[in-house]
């Protein structure tokens, strides 16, 4: 049976600016998606519980600390601790370009800098999310 | 503003002109858009005339600049007296590499100092806390003791700068450390100019680095009051910021009210602890966005100056015409920044800073070009700097208080600004007042419907951003970014170890035991903290003490 895309977007780090995640999180309920925001300051360990707890095909983290390259990996690394290896994760924020390349290697699929449109993350979790669902 | 006779006549010429003129224009040539509206939705007319300021009393409303309603500038000569203070706000890594930043930008004509702190400082965890990890130095300076702070500011004299710290949740401590600082220099506090942020109601509402529940976090805020009050007179204790509320989404309205509504609730937490009101109301200062929208931004300014003013005479009775001067800092609107040719931004900032000035600020921050993409470089700083030497020696806007004061635009906005902020201010008194209005999640929703909206224009090409949605390029990706060294983080947990070492751990037990006591009792915490501090007891391990009486503050989720 098909189900609504299920998405969890996240807030790493300690930077407190939710202005995009909450835009994101918003259209893409608008988009007919569910969506489960963590509020600001999780760790890690959070939000792969969260992300497993909740069930959801994509987790989409929102930094702007420039803790990335750090916190990035470590979400998917746990992840794969975990036995998920069916959930798209996705990133956007400040994020250099140069550091794009070694967030895809840790597998981040995809990372939307600013100025991207909220139509182009909706479109972009449609085609790729790994699960059988409404898409 | 005008003779009732005059306005008669204006009026009738108005209506042949609208029929005359406009009208077969229009016929032919439709305007670019069916409505026109400021970014706050005021609906912007087909013209301005003297009828849409007739019933303005200018004695009453606008009056001089340096007198009540300090609707024209809080300073009777404003920049023909001396300019807006320069003020960059810098910082990251070591306390070390953010030294040499102070000092070059000092050697260019900067004339304060704006430390910015790293996210662990600013939500008081050390360097070596786990909470800390990929954080250490990124978006501004680590500071983890009074040790950091010595080298901060090592050859800088803390009498001859004026220092503006962008620190909220644990500002006490900050303060407490730059006294403490000062001291060593042989400087004593009440010759220290400077600003500490201290402004957490915002922080609930957009910024994000609060520590401690509301009720504790007033008490801290009301404490830092009072100290500053005897001890050090001339320190602007609190920065009431609209700057981060309106980065956040809110339109230039909501950034007025929120922001004043928020100035309602220190003040009255500060009588309501016992202070008079003139005691502390004239070290208030508050900060403000320059976003682009330039007739909107400086009617937002010169609205700002007249609510404040009103509100402090007839809501507190202030006597004291100090408590009543809305002095504020403006800083560009860094969401308006793009990523894409960042070299735009330089445009940007110009019509910004432009805005704050004809706003009549008393220090400005301009953003830097590739503050889309990362920490900026010192080459981009320069030109945020010149931005501002162009606009102060160039321009020629200078010379002369609020001058576009009396223009019927400007004017009617500033009036419609006010109008609109008071209603928000009305509806937030009705709710409770700030902080109930926050714990609701009231000023949230509102912000975050506003930014919702912003987006959505953006999207459906109703707002052009040049570079964004339209005027698009194939572009390079940007070279040159400033990056953070990750060995920041090895190296403050070095010197962590280093200070632990070598300060007197028996006294720093005994100073934060009766720090304990203190937060458990009524105590200005103040004393408490500075003698914490001057053991080199470091941030992390203050914040805990406070923490553990105090607990801490659950975030709101709203979608």
């Amino acid at each position: 049976m098909e189900r609504p895309i299920r998405v969890l977007v996240a807030k790493p780090g300690l930077d407190g600016h939710d202005r995009g995640a909450k835009v994101i999180a918003r259209a893409l309920r608008e988009a007919g998606m569910e969506v489960i925001y963590t509020g600001l300051r999780q760790t890690p360990e959070q939000i792969v519980e969260a992300a497993i707890q909740e069930d959801v095909d994509v987790v989409a983290l929102s930094i702007l600390s420039g803790a990335h390259n750090t916190l990035f990996p470590k979400i998917t690394k746990l992840l794969k601790e975990r036995g998920v290896d069916d959930v798209l994760v996705i990133g956007g924020g400040v994020i250099p370009e140069e550091d794009i390349p070694f967030l895809k290697e840790h597998g981040i699929a995809e990372i939307f800098t600013p100025g991207t449109p909220t139509s182009a993350v909706i479109e972009y979790i449609k085609q790729h999310v790994k699960r059988a669902v409404e898409k | 503003m005008f003779y009732k006779q005059k306005l008669e006549e204006i009026k009738n010429k108005k209506e042949e002109w609208e029929v005359n003129q406009r009208q077969k224009v229009v016929s032919k040539f439709p305007e670019r858009k069916k409505e026109f509206k400021t970014s706050s939705g005021i609906e912007i007319k087909e013209i301005y005339t003297p009828e849409d300021v007739g019933d303005i009393d200018y004695l009453e409303k606008i009056g001089f600049p340096g007198e009540y309603p300090y609707t024209r500038g809080v300073q009777p000569t404003m920049y023909r007296g001396k300019f807006w203070t320069m003020r960059q706000y810098a910082g990251y890594g070591t306390a070390e590499e953010s030294n040499k930043r102070f000092k070059y930008l000092l050697s260019q004509g900067q004339t304060g100092l704006s430390v910015a702190f790293d996210l662990p400082t600013q939500i008081g965890y050390d360097s070596d806390h786990p909470m800390a990890e990929g954080e250490v130095g990124k978006v501004g300076v680590a500071v983890d003791s009074l040790y950091d702070m010595e080298i901060l500011f090592d050859g800088i004299p803390l009498d001859k700068v004026s220092t503006s710290m962008t620190i909220n949740a644990p500002a006490a401590i900050l303060l407490a450390m730059y006294i403490a600082v000062a001291e060593k220099q042989g400087v004593s506090p009440d010759k220290l100019n400077g600003t500490i942020q201290n402004d957490i109601l915002k922080e609930y509402v957009a910024r994000g680095t609060y520590i401690f529940p509301t009720g504790p976090s007033m008490r801290l805020i009301t404490n830092i009051f009072e100290y500053c009050s005897k001890y050090v007179p001339k320190w602007n204790t609190i920065s009431i910021s609209g700057y981060h509320i309106r980065e956040a989404g809110a339109t230039a309205v909501q950034e007025v009210a929120f922001t004043l509504a928020n100035g309602i609730a220190y003040v009255e937490a500060a009588i309501k602890a016992g202070l008079d009101v003139d005691e502390f109301a004239p070290r208030l200062s508050f900060f403000f966005n320059a976003h682009n929208d330039l007739f909107e931004e400086v009617a937002k300014f010169r609205a700002a100056r007249r609510m404040w003013a009103k509100i402090m005479k007839e809501r507190f009775n202030a006597k004291d015409p100090r408590s009543m001067m809305m002095r504020f800092h403006t800083q560009t609107a860094g969401s308006t920044l793009t990523a894409q040719q960042p070299d735009n931004n330089i445009v940007r900032v110009t019509i910004q800073a432009l805005a704050a000035v004809l706003g009549g600020t008393q220090s400005l921050h301009t953003n830097s070009r590739d503050e889309a993409l990362a920490l900026p470089t010192e080459d981009s700083v320069r030109i945020a700097l010149r931005t501002q030497q162009i606009i102060a020696y160039e321009s020629g806007v200078c010379e002369t208080p609020d001058p576009l004061a009396g223009s019927y635009y400007v004017e009617k906005l500033t009036d419609e600004i006010e109008k609109r902020a008071f209603e928000y201010i009305k509806k937030i008194d009705e709710l409770g007042g700030a902080v109930r209005a926050i714990d609701l999640g009231y000023i949230q929703k509102e912000i975050q419907e506003s930014a919702y909206r912003y987006q959505k224009e953006i999207e459906s090409e109703e707002r052009i951003i040049v570079g964004l949605n339209k005027f698009q390029i194939e572009e390079q990706p940007p070279k040159n970014l400033l990056k953070v060294d990750t060995a920041v983080e090895v190296l403050q947990k070095e010197k962590i170890a280093k200070i632990k070492e070598m300060r007197n751990n028996a006294s720093v037990k005994k100073a934060l035991e009766a720090l304990k006591k203190a937060a458990e009792g009524d105590d200005n915490l103040m004393p408490w903290i500075l003698d914490a501090v001057r053991e080199y007891a470091t941030l992390g391990k203050i914040t805990d003490v406070l923490r553990s009486v105090f607990g801490e503050y659950q975030q709101q989720i709203i979608l």
